[in-house]
This record gives structure tokens, sequence and C-alpha cells, in this order.
């Protein structure tokens, strides 16, 4: 099992490695079906992976595997393989979302100028989210979560030349990378106090007080529990940015510069979802009030992730403002401990999603196809509001759009429903029954299930208006239309995969009742024990009960939700019998500020960045000016050039310092010359000279 | 031959250099070529030292002891330890390939090479010599060849930018040699002998000089000679001129060997014989690695001059040498020298690439480039793999370094520490920023012609890479190489704080 998971791991590396140093060869040979075939090969070893685990149908099943990496003997640091059936699980989606993708993209990115490359870094992207997958170590998972931080930067810059393009990459980069400072600062609070990376290690000695006892060494004698719940909320901000939670969340829709597929991959189904993973994998040890701020960022950020995708144009933007909406519908899950709603959510949502981006890009492909035809270069071609009625030229297209957005917005029938009923359950559970944490002492633990709802109503709607908008009414521009025509099978096939995966009989099994909260699903993935001992938010079993409780009525209230979102969405944009426009107008400024996302980029650009780049161009002029000083005035210049320079005396204390010393020694200097030769008669010299004068300062 | 190799090592070059003084001048090749076979065999045998080291022991070895003049008890005393046996090999490695990128020395190549060999001869020395006052000797020597190879081969302003490195080398040469004196007649009986100075640790912490601890201030006077060659904040702005100014090989010197003369010295000398004022200043050193982690990532945010912006990088990853350093933590000190090591692969990497491009164009304008990955693709991926490595990415040496130093100093300097991780997002900040602008958008159609980087300037870069990502993937061998030395010497300094009752 374990050869198998390292085989899983490694092979995808193997592809990168062929592409990037004999890809470019085999450009014209169909070198691309390497990768294809690697991939695909992984994704037969992960279903070989799934069939043990359902046939084994052991909740508890784990395996671990580990070597000593880096041994300091004081201190070390071991890395391996830690397998259970949420690994195996991951496992599946990655290799399944990944193949498909490798195969979508041979038609979708044929005869791109860096086609080769492309496949290469999906398969470094698919061998680092593999690593996240397989990591039983804090440590380990943040050397790979970096790494599919590279990956993202290199596929999101693909087409580089673009601007906008490669400031999105280094957008991603450096966003995640302040969320990833928060999870290393809370990795370093855990070394410390318990001497460990590995979870399981840390669960344990949790729970055998070594924490308690520990905690105390750090921040002049902190309350441990205090501590545990910082060290928590730093390393799930890796989640905020990997996952991008609010205020992290501004680099994913920039993200959308980079090939559609690889949105479809990385910035919908998989990499978006590590920060879920990771949330999922420190579950254990996450307190109450961490687990409060866990829920009310990813509540928060449903709901206002939700709100701009309303009235994005762009069919990728749409798409991306509803990733982080669903993102923060998983992170909510997981901070009202409803840990297999959160994980079932990631994994729906990886089978929708990754559809939806696919089938996206199929109708992208084709606007673009018919651009290039009538040698247009203006048109947007992700660009809704010149799209229309493409349901009758894209029939597969289409449906496939129909049935992963009844996935998306909870209709019956489909995964999402199943997923996000239970999500809704665990947060109407959670205001119901909770105890500790600062939601529930401020009496506030009713605004999450407020954000979930209302997160549900809004996606209804503007997926639907994305529906209707695309597929739907007169086609916008007649001469584009009529060169639309169906994607090839390579990427029909991978779309028609992922839909039938969108349906609810896939998780209900062996159930086939489309409203069951049981099945194979529920049977193999168990909410783990906390290790938090004290300040629990509530018990497991009590958690279970509510959640079966309220089961039912969060169904109705969502069906309900969903439905007004939906209805509102065929009066506006399918009957048109209220006008967009108007409505648009009479909102105003709430119409506008969803629009420009509610200024967060503007906010970061004006607010830090800027300044911030402002203060290190003042830090790099003082470093400077130190220079001019001596290479325009020269040393003789020095005197005058400092009393002139006294106004400046504030901002120059280093400088002038330096300088001052600099004329003394440049005195000292030409004295020294003399003596600093490097022969040994003349430093004997000094050293009898060095003897007088400490003799002379002993003396006296 | 085995009881001499630190000899053999550290003079080789010198024999060199004379050798090329003999060498007709219009016989460039010969001079060429003979330096590289001169550094070619001093790195086999580093690597042959390498080889014979006793890993497991803490202790020094190789030694080769002999009264020197004995009238003032010196001691011609080479011996290495796991500090200074990653340095040797650093040094010899550089040495090597730096000879690579001075192929394009445009005049008087006789006088470049006998300079660069004794400069080689210099370093070597400082990393191998146990007797304060060779050591002291050999840390002059280095200067020398040093001041003439930036003034003589360097850019337009290398007159002031040598003299500007003379004077601040020159002033903590003075400071470092006051020190080492007055150690000297502290010490009873007196001598240079590193090893006894330290074992009379606890006599230095409590004499008095100048009416202080002299421990203090002899600390404070080692440490500012120390600090310039680091360079530490405030004594760093001769790096970013010379380095400037410097011509390629010698900058891919200056930062990869140079810089850890410095840190190197703390731990040789101050950290063993002051244990005491160690510890005493083991919260400023702390916090001047943090101002060096974040006044240096800011002034190469500010840059537009690609090499200043390397240079000012240096200024920032040897902060993190100091934070590790100051911890006094197994994986602080480990972390500490593995980083020196690293930063002096991944740093000669960067100048070399800088040197490639400005070979070319002829100037470092960040903003006057652009697009480049299309014309050179070959030397943007290269590029693009040293600013990885340089930005702490897993997977290459300088992530664990880095990782381990602020691990090590968090349980000491919790706060200093968490301030030093804003350094990681800054450090991707200034390469992302420059390699966008450099390599991405738009082709300059100025370059439309540019040349890939050539087989000889890969031939220096690409064993440096794959040193680079050996050690990312498997950074075991040379950890244990240092570990045991540096654990010994963290718990040395340690038991002495606790017996003064700090």
């Amino acid at each position: 099992m374990i050869n198998l998971a390292l085989l899983i791991l490694f092979l995808p590396l193997l592809s990168f490695a062929l592409q990037i140093f004999f890809g470019r060869r085999f450009e014209d040979k169909k070198g691309e079906w390497v990768s294809v075939g690697i991939q695909f090969t992984t994704l037969i070893m992960s279903l070989a992976m799934f069939v043990m685990m359902i046939s084994r149908n052991d909740p508890n099943f784990s395996l671990e595997m580990q070597k000593s990496w880096l041994d300091l003997g004081v201190f070390k640091i071991d890395l391996g393989v830690y397998i259970d059936n949420v690994t195996i699980i991951m496992l599946n989606v990655v290799a399944l979302i990944s193949s498909l993708v490798h195969l979508y993209s041979t038609a979708y990115m044929a005869g791109d100028v860096r086609y080769s490359r492309y496949f290469g870094f999906l398969g470094i992207f698919t061998f680092s989210m593999n690593g996240i997958v397989l990591s039983n170590s804090l440590f380990m998972i943040y050397m790979f979560w970096e790494l599919v931080g590279l990956s993202s930067y290199l596929l999101i810059g693909h087409w580089w030349e673009k601007k906008s393009a490669a400031d999105a990459a280094k957008k991603a980069f450096i966003t995640n990378r302040v969320g990833d400072i928060g999870m290393f600062m809370g990795m370093m609070i855990i070394a410390t106090v318990l001497g460990t990376f590995n979870f399981q290690l840390i669960a344990d000695r949790i729970l055998d007080g070594t924490w308690a006892s520990n905690a105390g060494m750090l921040f002049g004698g902190i309350d441990p529990h205090k501590l545990l719940t910082i060290a928590g909320v730093l390393v799930f901000m890796g989640a905020v940015g990997k996952s991008a939670q609010f205020p992290l969340h501004v680099w994913l829709p920039d993200a959308m510069e980079g090939p559609t597929p690889v949105s479809a991959l990385i910035h919908a189904a998989t990499m978006v979802a590590a920060g879920v993973y990771l949330t999922v994998r420190i579950f254990p040890f996450l307190t109450a009030d961490a687990m409060a701020t866990i829920a009310f960022i990813g509540g928060f950020t449903a709901l206002y992730a939700a709100t701009i995708a309303i009235t994005q144009n762009d069919i990728k933007k749409v798409l991306a403002y509803s990733t982080v909406s669903q993102l923060g519908y998983m992170v909510m899950a997981l901070g009202t401990g409803a840990y297999v709603a959160g994980f079932f959510h990631l994994v729906t949502h990886a089978m929708f999603k990754g559809a939806l981006f696919l089938a996206s890009g199929s109708v992208i492909h084709a606007m673009h196809h018919s651009l290039h035809k009538l040698d247009d270069h203006q048109t947007d071609p992700q660009d809704m509001r010149n799209m229309g009625g493409l349901k009758a030229k894209m029939p597969i297209t289409f449906g496939v759009f129909m049935v992963t957005t009844a996935a998306i917005s909870g209709i019956p029938l489909f995964s999402g429903f199943l997923s996000k009923d239970a999500i809704l359950a665990g947060t109407w559970t959670y205001a119901a029954n909770v105890h500790d944490g600062w939601l529930a002492n401020l009496h506030m633990a009713w605004i999450l299930p407020v954000f979930g709802f209302g997160a549900a109503a809004i996606t209804a709607f503007y997926m639907f208006r994305l529906i209707f908008m695309t597929f739907y009414g007169e086609a916008k521009k007649p001469d584009i239309f009529k060169h639309i025509h169906e994607s090839p099978k390579v990427m029909t096939v991978p779309l028609v995969i992922l839909a039938i995966l969108s349906t609810f009989i896939v998780f209900t099994l062996p159930s086939v009742n489309p409203i069951s909260d049981h099945g194979w699903f529920t049977e193999v993935v168990q909410s783990p024990e906390t290790a938090v001992t004290t300040g629990a938010a509530f018990d497991l079993e009590h958690f279970e009960h509510g959640m079966h409780e309220a089961h039912v009525p969060a169904m109705v209230t969502s069906l309900i939700v969903a439905g007004l979102g939906i209805l509102l969405s065929v009066l506006v944009y399918l009957l048109n019998k209220i006008s967009a426009e108007n409505l648009a107008t009479k909102l105003g400024a709430l119409y506008r500020g969803s629009l420009n996302k509610w200024y967060m980029d503007e906010f970061y650009i004006n607010g830090i960045i800027r300044p911030f780049l402002k203060g290190c161009d003042a830090v790099g002029r003082f470093d400077l000016e130190f220079y001019d000083h001596y290479l325009i005035n020269g040393w003789g210049r020095n005197t005058k050039r400092t009393s002139r320079g006294v106004g400046f005396a504030d901002d120059l204390i280093v400088d002038g310092a330096v300088n001052f010393s600099g004329i003394i020694f440049q005195w000292l200097g030409w004295t020294l010359k003399f003596i600093q030769t490097g022969k040994i008669q003349n430093y004997l010299i000094f050293v009898l000279i060095g003897a007088a004068v400490l003799f002379a300062v002993n003396v006296y | 031959m085995e009881n001499h190799l630190l000899s053999i090592v550290t003079f080789l070059p010198v024999l060199g250099a004379l050798a090329i003084i003999l060498v007709p001048k219009e016989k460039l090749d010969i001079i060429r070529w003979g330096a590289a076979a001169i550094t070619g065999i001093q790195l086999i045998f580093a690597i042959w030292i390498l080889s014979v080291f006793d890993f497991a022991s803490g202790d020094v070895q190789l030694v080769e002891h002999f009264a020197w003049i004995p009238a003032f008890n010196i001691e011609y005393f080479l011996g290495i330890d796991g500090l200074s046996a990653p340095m040797v090999l650093l040094t010899a490695l550089l040495s090597f390939l730096a000879v690579f990128s001075s192929w394009n020395i445009d005049k008087a190549h006789k006088g470049y090479f006998a300079l660069f060999l004794l400069l080689d001869a210099g370093m070597m020395g400082v990393f191998t010599s146990l007797d304060f006052f060779l050591f002291y000797i050999f840390w002059e020597v280095m200067l020398l060849p040093m001041y003439f190879l930036i003034g003589i081969w360097g850019g337009p302003q290398r007159e002031y930018a040598a003299i500007k490195f003379f004077l601040y080398t020159l002033f903590g040469s003075v400071l470092l040699l006051l020190g080492m004196l007055a150690l000297y007649f502290l010490s009873e009986p007196h001598t240079f002998n590193m090893l006894i100075l330290a074992e009379q640790s606890a006599q230095f912490g409590q004499a008095i000089l100048l009416g202080m601890n002299a421990g203090k201030v002899i600390f404070i006077l080692l440490f500012v000679g120390f600090a310039i060659k680091v360079p530490i904040f405030p004594f760093h702005t001769w790096l970013p001129l010379a380095h400037v100014e410097a011509p390629t090989a010698i900058s891919v010197i200056l930062a990869g060997v140079l810089l850890k003369m410095g840190t190197y010295g703390f731990l040789r000398i101050s950290w063993p014989v002051l244990k005491e004022a160690t510890l005493w200043f083991a919260l400023p050193l702390a916090i001047l690695g943090l101002i060096n982690i974040i006044y240096g990532a800011m002034a190469a945010l500010a840059q537009r001059d690609l090499k200043k912006m390397v240079a000012y990088s240096s200024v920032s990853h040897m902060g993190f040498v100091l934070l590790g350093m100051a911890a006094l933590t197994p994986a602080g000190m480990n972390g500490a020298v593995f980083q020196m090591f690293n930063h002096g692969t991944i740093s000669a990497m960067l100048f070399m690439l800088v040197g490639v491009v400005y070979d070319r164009a002829h100037h470092r304008d960040i903003e006057g480039f652009g697009g480049l990955a299309k014309v050179v693709p070959v030397y943007a991926g290269v590029t693009a793999l040293a600013f990885f490595a340089g930005l702490g990415l897993p997977g290459f040496s300088g992530f664990i370094s880095e990782a381990l130093t602020l691990i090590g100093a968090f349980p000491v300097f919790t706060w200093i520490t968490i301030f030093a991780t804003v350094g990681i997002v800054l450090n991707a900040g200034y390469f992302l920023w420059a390699y966008q602008r450099v390599f991405m958008g738009e082709l300059n159609s100025k370059y439309e012609k540019l040349e890939d980087i050539n087989g000889r300037e890969l031939f220096a870069l690409i064993p440096l890479a794959i040193i680079t990502f050996f050690l990312g993937v498997y950074p075991t061998p040379m950890l244990n190489l240092m570990s045991t030395t540096l654990n010994q010497l963290v718990e040395v300094v340690k038991s002495a704080g606790m017996a003064a009752g700090l």
C-alpha cells in the first residue's frame, strides 16, 4: 500500500522531468501522451487503493511510514507517508481530475507555444499535490505546500507575455506566502512546545498533557489553551492563503489568467482545496476558539464571495468567486465541527467545479475558434455578454453545465445537494448546541447559518444567471455564434465523466435514496477524536445526533432559499420580467461595490503595497544617498557636504556616523597603509606597539 | 602527504600565483587554464580532506602544529573541524568555478589571476588557521588582492569602491587586532592558540580591561571587525558598491566566501573564547540579525540595478545566519552554518547569472529589459531556478537552513523570530518582481538578438545548481559534517553561561 502510494506520488514527477528535459523534441511526436499515460496509470493505482478501502470498510484504518530526513542529534525532522481513508479519497480526487485535465488539455492546449512545458508543469503540480495529501507531518506538508505554490505560479504565468498573467502569477505566490508565514509560525510554536511536527504525535502529546506542561515556556508563561488556539489559527492561516479565504482570497480570481484546464485542476478542484485538507489534518487539535474563528472566516468568505459573483461578466470570474465561496463552505463546516460534511463537500465540489471549469473552457475554446475565424482580436471570448443561445450549438457542454449547476446550487438528485445540506445542517446544529468558543460567548453562533443559507440562495441565483446568459436567449453576437462548434471528444468525454460523478448516487451507494445522509462516504470517513481535552465546543455524540435532527429542517430551508434564488434568476435573465439594468441602478452603491469586488484589491494596493514600496524606496535611498555622498563629492569635499547635511542629520544618522569615521579613517588608513603590507616584520612592530599601549593601559 | 593536507590546500594557490607570474603574458590560455588547474587541484584536495575527515568527532582534525615565532609563542597551527570543513569545501569550489567566470577579463590577465590565487590562499588560510595570529595574517593577506581586483578590474567607479572596501575592512582589522592583542595579554601564558584561549574563556569573563569587563570589551572589538565582513547593519554599506563595481568572479567570491569569514570569525573565536560575553550579547545580535533580514530585503525591493538587488539580498540572507547563531540552540546553530554554505552556493549562482546578462546587454537596469525569456530560454530557466533557490523554496538547500535558523531561534527570541518570518515574504517579493520585469511581458525589441547562456557559463552554474538541489532534498551529508562540532559549541557556550549564572 505504501509503495503504491509512493508510486502515485513520484510518477508525476517523472512526467515533469521527461517533459522539461525531452519534451521539446517530442512536441510534434505526441510526446504529451507520455504524461497523459503516466497520469492515468496513477489513476488506476489510486482506484485500486479505493477499492481496497471500500472492501475493508474500516473507518479507523491508517498506515504510517517514516524515515529520518534531517537529524542533528537533539533536533530531527522525519519525512513520512500517512494513509487513512481521507488520504485515499483525496488521492483519487487528485488523480481523477488530473488525468481528465491532462486528457482535455491535449486538445485545449494544442498548438500552444510552450506545449510540452505545460504538461511538465502539470506533472510537478500533481506531484506536489500528492505530496500534501500523503504528508504525515506539518513540516512535510509545508514543503509540498510551497511546491504547489511554485507550480501554481508557473501555470498561472504560463502565458507570461501578457502582463496580466505575469502579475497574477506573482500575486498568487506572494499572497500565499503571507498565509504561509502564519502557518510557519504555528509550526514553530507546535515544534517548540511538543518537539514534533508529526500529526499523530501532536495529537497524542496534546492528549497526554505534554502541551499543557510545556506551553508556558513561550511568551512568558502563556495559558496553554490560549497558545493552542493561537497555534491552530496560525496554521490555519496557511489554509486561508491556499484556499483563498477572506482576506487573502484576492489572488484566486486573478489566477484565472492561467489556461482554463489549469483553473479546473488547480484553482477549483484540488490545490485550493489543500487548505481545507490541511484543516482536516489539524482538526483534532483545534480548540473551540480556533474552530469558531475558522467557522466565521469560512462562513463570511462563503457569503462575501457569492455577493461578488453576482455581478461578474467574465464566465471564469463568476466561477472563480463561486470557488472562493464554496471553499468558504468547506472551511465553515470544519469550523462548526461538521468534519465529514466539510470533507464531503471538498470531494463533490472537486467533481462539479472541475466540470464547470472544463465546460467553461469548452465554451471559451469555441468562442476563441470563432473569433479566430473572424480574425477578431478585440472581443473578449470569456465575456458572457458576447455569448447567448449556445445551447443549440454545444449540446454536450450545455448538458454538463446544467447537471453541475444543479449540483452546485444544491438541487436534489445531485451530489452538491448532499454535501451542502450536510454543511447547512452542521451550522444549524452548531448554532443550537455550541457552548464554547468566542462565537458562542458573544451569542453570535446564529450568524453561521445566516452566512450559509444566504450564500446558498445567492449561489443558485448567479449560477443560473450564468447558464441563462451563456446558453439561453438570443445569440448576442450572431456572427460569432455562426462559427461556434461543440468541442472535440477528448474535451467532452472528461466533461461527461465529471457530470456523471456529480449525481447523488455516486456518493449515496449502497443507498439509492437521493436525500439520504448515509452512504459509503459516511461509512469510511468519520470525525476523528479531538485531542483538546478542555473546553471542547460540544461533545461529538451530541453533535452527531443534532446533525441528524437538523437534516430535514436544514434541507427544506436550503431548498426554499435555492428555489428563490433560481426563481429570481429566471425572472431576470430568462424571462426578462425584471430588468437587470434597472436593478443595478436601483441598488447603486451595492452594485458598484459587488462589481468592484468590494474594493479589496484597491485597498491592498493603495493601503498596503504602495506605502510599503514607498518605505522600501526610502530605505533604498537612505542607503544610496550615502554612496552619492562618497561618489559625487569625493573624500576631499566630505566636510563641506557634512555641514550642509546637518539638516538631513535626522534621516541620516547612520550615514553621518559612517561618514565621520570615514574622514578619520581616511587619515588613519593613509597612515596605516604603510604598516598593513602583510609583511611579518611590520606586524611584529605593530604587535610591539600594541603591547606597549596595552601595558600602558594596564599600568595606569 | 596526508599529514599536510591543510598546508597543501592553503598554499597551493600561492605556488600557483608564483607560477603564473613566470608565464609570459601573451600566453593567455596557459594563464587561464593554469589558474583553473590550480584551483581544480585545490578542489580535489578539499574533497580529499572531507574523505579523511571523521564526521563523528567534533574536535579539530588534520592538525599541523609547530612553533613558529617562539619568542611570542606564535604557532603555525592548522586544523579543521565541522565548522571549518564546509567552509574549506565552499572556498575551493567557488574559487574553481569563479575562474571560469573570469574568462572575459579583458586586461592584465597575469596580474588578475595571480592576485585571484593569492586571494584564494588568504581565504583558505582563514578557514584552516587555529592560531589567532596566523588567522589574522591570512585575514589581511586577503584584503590586498581584493582591493586591487576591484580597483583595477572593476566597473566604472571601481576605485572608489575599492577604497571604500579597503577602508571599511581596515577599520575592522584594526579593532580585530586590538581585540587579538588583548586576548594575548590576558591569557596566561600569553598565547594566540585559539583552543587554549577557548579553555581560558572564564578568565576573560572576569578580567577587567579599560575599567570594564574584558570579555565584553574584547567581544565588541572583535564584533566590529567581523561585523563589517558579514556585513551586519550598520556596517553594510560597502557591500552593494563593492559588488556592483567588482567583476563577476570577484562578486562571486565576495558574496560566496568573504561574507562567511565574518560569521565564521564569530563562531571560531568570539563564541568559544568569549562565552559569557556571547550570551550577554546574544539578544542585541539577534536584533541586528532581524534588522539585516528586513532592512536588506526592503532595500533589495527598492533597487533597479539587478546586481545591487542581489547584493542587498545577501544582507538579508546573512541576517538569518546571525539570528541562528545568536539563538545558541542546535537547530539555530546548524541552520546558521548550513545557511552560510547555502548562501555561498546560491549567491554565487545569482552573481554569475547577473554577470551573464551584463556581458551581453552591458547594463543591469531591471526596468531596461522585458520579455527576455522568449529569446534566452535556457538563461531564463536557470535564473528562475536560482531565484527560487534564493527565495527559499523547499527542494533547495536555502529553505532548510532558513527554516532551521527560524525554528532554532523561535524558543529563544520568540518575537524577533516572528518578525523575521516577514523576510520570507519580502524575499519572494523582490525576486519574483525582478524576474517578472526582466524575463516576462512583451519582449523589449532591443534584445531580439540576445545570445543565450553559453557552455562555459553553464559549466560554472550547473555544479552549484546540483549542490543546491541535492542538499535541498538530502541535507544529511552536510549536516552530519557540521552537527557534532556545532552541537558541542552550543553545549560549551551554554554551560559556561550557566556556570556564570547567566
